[in-house]
């Protein structure tokens, strides 16, 4: 079967910044894959990478086969990835409703169906529908950048940190919901700090350190590994 | 004795001065001073010291000092019941906007404005009919433009004239009037598609290399380049006539299906030709605000990296809503220069530029009534005051004025005349701190500039 996507030693820079070196990773279809990897590590490089914010020097970036990488941001949207750009990114003048139409952009005509699956999704959405994105609470935030990117459709569903100074309850809350998401056949790419949700709710993942894999397998290998429990989940190493 | 109670008069004197009302008070009034000396008469090498005398020992002083007490007594109210003014007058604004809350009667205002436009200005004087066009009706059609850029794109364009200029030249170009030749002379009338689209590849060249840049960039751009195109145009003597300018530009006339009709230099008919163009690109404009384009632009004012998310090509809809308020500018330079006939680099001024601006902050940024009403308020008063006797400025003097008056406007009632509710709401949030007021874009994240 081939993957989803696929990266095959993609290298990014940032003038003489090296920020991925030579990064090789696939998602395949249906799965949620999560990258691990401390600040700095080249996350949010990669993610971006995907979307087309950022060009690759070196490698190859594949989407259903096709080449990628070098493709503008707006036409890998249209082709199926969505970006939840770190740091949510919301319209906060507009309205929820108004957030989510946005999300649509790409996409012609009505967008009532897509709306039905975004509140089914997240229910608070709806009740908070007019209010200003900007005076959501951080978790409502969260969830209105994912419901805005899953506006369009994705096959391929970005995320970069969700978990970013959430409580740990609404983390889980969100978490649960990306199980759903995947349920809906969208297939998730998921950055993440927290280790140990990402890695609860994962197929697979990587682990990314100064722009390079350095370790990767199943979720559950890897929640078990001492290096990744010593490192990212702030366990003593016995 | 008469020793001690100087001292005590002198100490009561050290202690009001300490007061900080006194002396603000005492900057304000010097402010005013300063104010009559900068736009009293000047002196000469004969009388040295006329522009002094004339300035200080002259009633019109009285006048300055009264406005340093007034603004004195403003910023007093202002800081002691400024909460409570700010209510009232927000109260008292929002009045008219409850009355005509349904789109029908807005609808209903808009039809009585524009009745009022037409059955008007044939009772006024000569004078008025032509302030109606020349300073009224063709800074509209440029304020309607400018606000694309600046009120929905969020594009700070600081070299708006230099189209308007492109536009008067592709005018005086294609009916023959420049020292250069065009293979064919056209009416006015078939020169505005050239105007127009001259206009707009000027704003397409400028704009696609720099609307990629932060929003800063812009504004420095397109300030030097309404400097060259100025400039340009004053050296370019054989071929625009320079600063001397050309004259002959002619008329819009009108020879079709046995229509013969032909503009002079007589204001009405101009008058009614800019009201049916403003009328129409009107029209247009509002249409384009609900549109998908529209909402891109919206999307991009308020945060590029979240509208590069899902999807909006930014850079295109950047360059998109500049060029269509160049065109926009383009079209006004057309018809002023076929109005008055004559085309001078003289100008072009970044003044211009910069009053076009004004006009569209002062209307209320990314607001259609808000700029036309702007416009026409702002262009209006000058002329008005410039009649009155007490106030009878010096004509070079009007930025002055107009800076002061946007000072206060910005202090009061920053979300301009008639206001888009997007715009209030923007402000209102920013109070609470939550996005920025910010309404140029250029706040994105510093990463976009530097990716390859
Ligand atoms: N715009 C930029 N210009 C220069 N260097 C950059 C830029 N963006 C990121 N970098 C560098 O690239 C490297 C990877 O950054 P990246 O943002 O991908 O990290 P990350 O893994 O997402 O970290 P975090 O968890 O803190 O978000 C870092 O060393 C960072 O300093
Ligand atoms: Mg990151």
């Amino acid at each position: 079967m081939t993957a989803l996507l696929e990266l095959s030693d993609v290298e990014v820079r940032y003038g003489a910044v090296r920020a991925l070196r030579g990064v090789s990773l696939e998602v395949r279809q249906g799965e949620i894959v999560a990258v691990l990897g401390s600040n700095g590590a080249g996350k949010t490089t990669t993610l971006r990478t995907v979307s087309g914010l950022l060009r690759p020097v070196g490698g190859q970036v594949r989407f259903e086969g096709r080449r990628i990488d070098g493709t503008p941001p707006h036409r890998i949207v249209g082709g199926g990835i969505s970006h939840v750009p770190e740091g949510r990114r919301i319209f906060a003048q507009m309205s929820v409703l108004e957030n989510l139409e946005m999300g649509a952009f790409q996409r012609r005509g009505s967008t009532a169906d897509e709306l039905e699956l975004v509140y089914g999704l997240f229910p608070v959405l709806k009740e908070r529908r007019r209010q200003a994105g900007g005076t959501l609470s951080g978790g409502e935030q969260q969830m209105l950048a994912i419901g805005r990117a899953l506006m369009s459709r994705p096959r391929l569903l970005l995320l970069d940190e969700p978990s970013m100074g959430l409580a740990p309850m609404v983390v889980a809350r969100i978490f649960t919901i990306l199980a759903d998401i995947k349920r809906t056949g969208t297939t998730l790419l998921l950055v993440e700090q927290n280790a140990a949700q990402a890695l609860a709710v994962a197929d697979r993942g990587y682990v990314l350190e100064t722009g390079e894999v350095v370790m990767s397998g199943s979720a559950a290998d890897l929640a078990g590994d001492d290096r990744i429990r010593a490192a990212y989940l702030g366990e003593a190493l016995t | 004795m008469s020793a001690g109670t100087t001292a005590t008069a002198s100490a009561r004197a050290r202690v009001l001065w300490r007061s900080p009302e006194a002396r603000r008070l005492a900057a304000w009034v010097f402010g005013g001073l300063v104010l009559a000396l900068m736009t009293g008469p000047s002196g000469s090498q004969a009388a040295p010291v006329a522009g002094f005398t004339g300035s200080l020992f002259h009633p019109r002083v009285l006048v300055f000092v009264a406005l340093g007490v007034a603004l004195w007594a403003l910023s007093f109210v202002r800081a002691r019941y400024g909460e409570r003014v700010r209510e009232t007058s927000v109260h008292l604004t929002r009045l008219p906007a409850r009355l005509v809350r349904t789109r029908r009667a807005r609808y209903g205002v808009y039809l009585v404005v524009l009745v009022f436009a037409v059955v008007y200005p044939p009772t006024l004087s000569g004078f008025w009919q032509e302030v109606l066009v020349d300073q009224i009706g063709v800074f509209v059609l440029l304020a309607i433009g400018l606000n694309v850029v600046v009120g929905y794109a969020g594009l700070l364009d600081l070299g708006y004239i230099a189209f308007y200029a492109i536009g008067a030249y592709s005018g005086a170009y294609w009916t023959g009037a420049l020292p250069v030749h065009p293979p064919f002379h056209l009416n006015p009338f078939f020169v505005i598609p050239f105007a127009i689209a001259a206009a707009m590849v000027a704003g397409v060249i400028l704009g696609a290399p720099t609307l990629r840049l932060r929003g800063d960039y812009l504004a420095i751009v397109t300030l030097g380049f309404g400097e060259i195109i100025q400039i340009a145009a004053t050296n370019l003597q054989g071929v625009t006539g320079g600063a001397e300018g050309v004259t002959g530009v002619p008329h819009f006339s009108v020879h079709a299906l046995g229509v013969h009709y032909a503009w002079t230099l007589s204001n009405l008919p101009y008058y009614y030709l800019l009201l049916g163009f403003v009328v129409l690109v009107l029209f247009g404009f509002r249409a384009l605000e609900d549109s998908r384009v529209g909402r891109a632009f919206t999307a991009v004012r308020e945060d590029e990296v979240a509208a590069e998310a899902v999807g909006i090509n930014v850079l295109k809809y950047k360059v998109m809503a500049f060029a269509i308020g160049a065109s926009t500018s383009g079209f006004a330079g057309l018809l002023e220069v076929s109005k008055i006939g004559f085309v001078t680099s003289q100008d072009f001024t970044v003044q211009l530029s910069i009053l076009v601006l004004v006009l569209v902050i002062f209307g209320g940024m990314g607001s259609l009534p808000g700029a036309v009403a702007g416009a026409a308020f702002l262009q209006w008063v000058p002329q008005i005051l410039r009649q009155h006797p007490l106030f009878g400025y010096q004509p070079q003097d009007l930025y002055i004025y107009l800076g002061a008056l946007l000072v206060v406007m910005m202090i009061f009632r920053p979300e301009g005349m008639l206001p888009s509710r997007r715009r209030k709401r923007e402000l209102a949030l920013a109070e609470q701190g939550i996005g920025t007021a910010d309404a140029m874009s250029g706040s994105a994240d510093p990463a976009a500039g530097v990716a390859p």
